[in-house]
């Protein structure tokens, strides 16, 4: 088989192998738990701890005791969201999410309508960047939680957190950042940002999928989702996934330190993949054009059908993602593009190309081929 | 190793027809023209005849949407030519799916209208004869 190029790293990372040899250090037949006091335990919860300290370095958050590690971001953002809505309700039960957040946001925050809390989407432009004026309007002194993603998923614009905090904080709220696209392809200061609640993906970062993490600012109070034992300051109890969030924690260090060099090379094989793919007839760019993440590429061709393009593109030996309709399990159109701007038809032919590790700059132009020979096709075939 | 095509459903059927589209393209002057679906949903056929003696002499299509759709076209394209109009007229969404060797749960509303562009498509010619 000709060699695959995989251009889906928002949907799943490959683990680093370091991270994997990292995993490797518990002696055979370890079994700690780390809430025991004798030796076992003892080396399990050091593991946790020198995880904390890792994670806490990548995102600037000088208390390590602030990252609640969890199952991965779905689980930080559900945390995040209803467990700060729940526990500060006495401030006021509304809450605020810009309108392209990651579903694991969105959907926590329409169900704390069912208890009586209100939900206003703060709208974003055909970038896909918050519109600060009408953020400014959502957020109320009643308002307890607001969510805006460091950078969006399906197109790769980057927020303006620091004046989203600004206007959080100015009328009492908390901000809630989910960052699991973001971190460590970027640099995040959790105290400078004025961020009060931010979600890791453990994954993201190259480490194990079923891993993730909540920074809580210190202060910040927060109410459990899930009930039971007292682990993770009892926000997270169930015995840890040590393992896991070893794991996690050196994909930490290892992002934090090749950060620079990596998201340069990175954001060199997106800018000729955008030149290249955007050449194409009725291919255009989706997301900002410059305030965008170093390994995010996203397009919408005219006339045809994002799963088609999938489908030809895998053929092809090219794996990229689609916000189209017929590949979602909801069969709905991505309410991302929805909220740009783009009509139905034009958000089912939309292509979003993420990279990694594994990608050079020698690719490019077999990936620009495959999309102008698939493009060729359909529109050969397309009524429109 | 498995691909897409096995992760979504698709058979080996599907994927030759949404790889090489049997009577892709247009009639011009079409004895019968049908049309269905909607771009906003994501789907929409086209389909042209060509009828001499009742029967579906030739037979195009052409399809903005997913695998499925784009395959169920070329299919039915397929099972028509040749066929008379009465024939044709039986072909069931059903018929297209079993001889694509199946189709996955999902799609079997959505993506698979080619059946309906057809009976359009002989309802057309059908209306024109009547006037005359």
């Amino acid at each position: 088989m000709e060699d695959r190029i995989y251009l889906d790293h928002a949907a799943a990372m490959p683990v680093r192998p370091e991270v994997l040899s990292f995993g490797r250090q518990f002696p055979d037949g370890f079994a700690g738990n780390p809430s025991t006091l004798y030796r076992e335990g003892l080396l399990a919860q050091e593991a946790v701890s020198g995880a904390r300290e890792k994670v806490a370095a990548l995102i600037g958050a000088s208390a390590a005791e602030s990252i609640v590690f969890c199952s991965g971001a779905t689980e930080a953002n559900n945390i995040a969201v209803r467990g700060a809505a729940l526990r500060n309700k006495k401030s006021g039960k509304h809450v605020v999410a810009s309108a392209i957040e990651h579903i694991s946001v969105l959907n926590p925050a329409k169900d704390l309508q069912k208890t009586g809390f209100s939900l206003t989407l703060a709208p974003v432009d055909r970038y896909g960047t918050i519109d600060l004026d009408a953020l400014g309007t959502a957020v109320t002194p009643e308002t307890v939680v607001t969510s805006v993603h460091y950078a969006n998923n399906e197109i790769g614009t980057i927020e303006p957190i620091r004046e989203a905090a600004e206007i959080v904080h100015d009328r009492g709220g908390l901000l809630h950042v989910d960052a699991a696209d973001a971190a460590g392809r970027m640099p995040i200061d959790v105290e400078r940002d004025g961020i009060d609640l931010l979600t890791l993906s453990g994954n993201q970062l190259g480490g194990l999928q079923g891993t993730g993490a909540l920074y809580i600012r210190p202060g910040v109070r927060v109410q459990p989702v899930l009930v039971g034992g007292g682990q993770e300051r009892g926000l997270r109890p169930g015995t840890e996934n040590v393992v896991g969030i070893a794991c996690m924690g050196e994909a930490a260090r290892l992002a934090k330190e090749e950060m620079p060099g990596e998201s340069r090379r990175l954001a060199a094989i997106r800018d000729r993949l955008i030149s290249g793919v955007t050449s194409v007839e009725e291919a255009y760019l989706t997301g900002h054009p410059t305030e965008r993440l170093p390994h995010h590429a996203s397009f919408r061709f005219s006339r045809i059908e994002g799963e088609s393009i999938q489908l030809a593109m895998d053929m092809l030996g090219i794996a990229v993602a689609t916000g189209s309709a017929c590949t979602s399990r909801t069969l709905e159109a991505s309410h991302v593009l929805l909220a740009i701007g783009l009509a139905h038809e034009e958000a089912h032919g939309s292509m979003v190309a993420t990279l990694g590790r594994g990608n050079s700059v020698d690719q490019v132009p077999r990936i620009v081929g495959a999309v102008e020979e698939t493009v060729k096709r359909l529109r050969a075939i397309t009524p429109l | 190793m498995k691909n897409l095509a096995d992760q979504i459903g698709y058979s080996q059927k599907v994927m030759e027809h949404f790889m090489n589209p049997h009577n892709v393209g247009v009639i011009e002057n079409p004895d019968g023209y049908g049309k269905v679906g909607n771009p906003v949903c994501g789907d929409l056929m086209e389909i042209f005849i060509k009828v001499r003696d009742d029967v579906i002499e030739d037979i195009r299509f052409r399809t903005f949407g997913c695998g499925s759709a784009i395959a169920t076209s070329s299919m039915v394209t397929d099972l028509a030519r040749g066929k008379t109009l009465d024939e044709a007229m039986k072909i069931t969404r059903d018929d297209v799916a079993t001889e694509l060797e199946g189709l996955p749960p999902r799609k079997m509303h959505c993506s698979n209208l080619a059946a309906d562009a057809l009976h359009a498509a002989i309802e057309d010619y059908r209306e024109k004869q009547k006037k005359g």
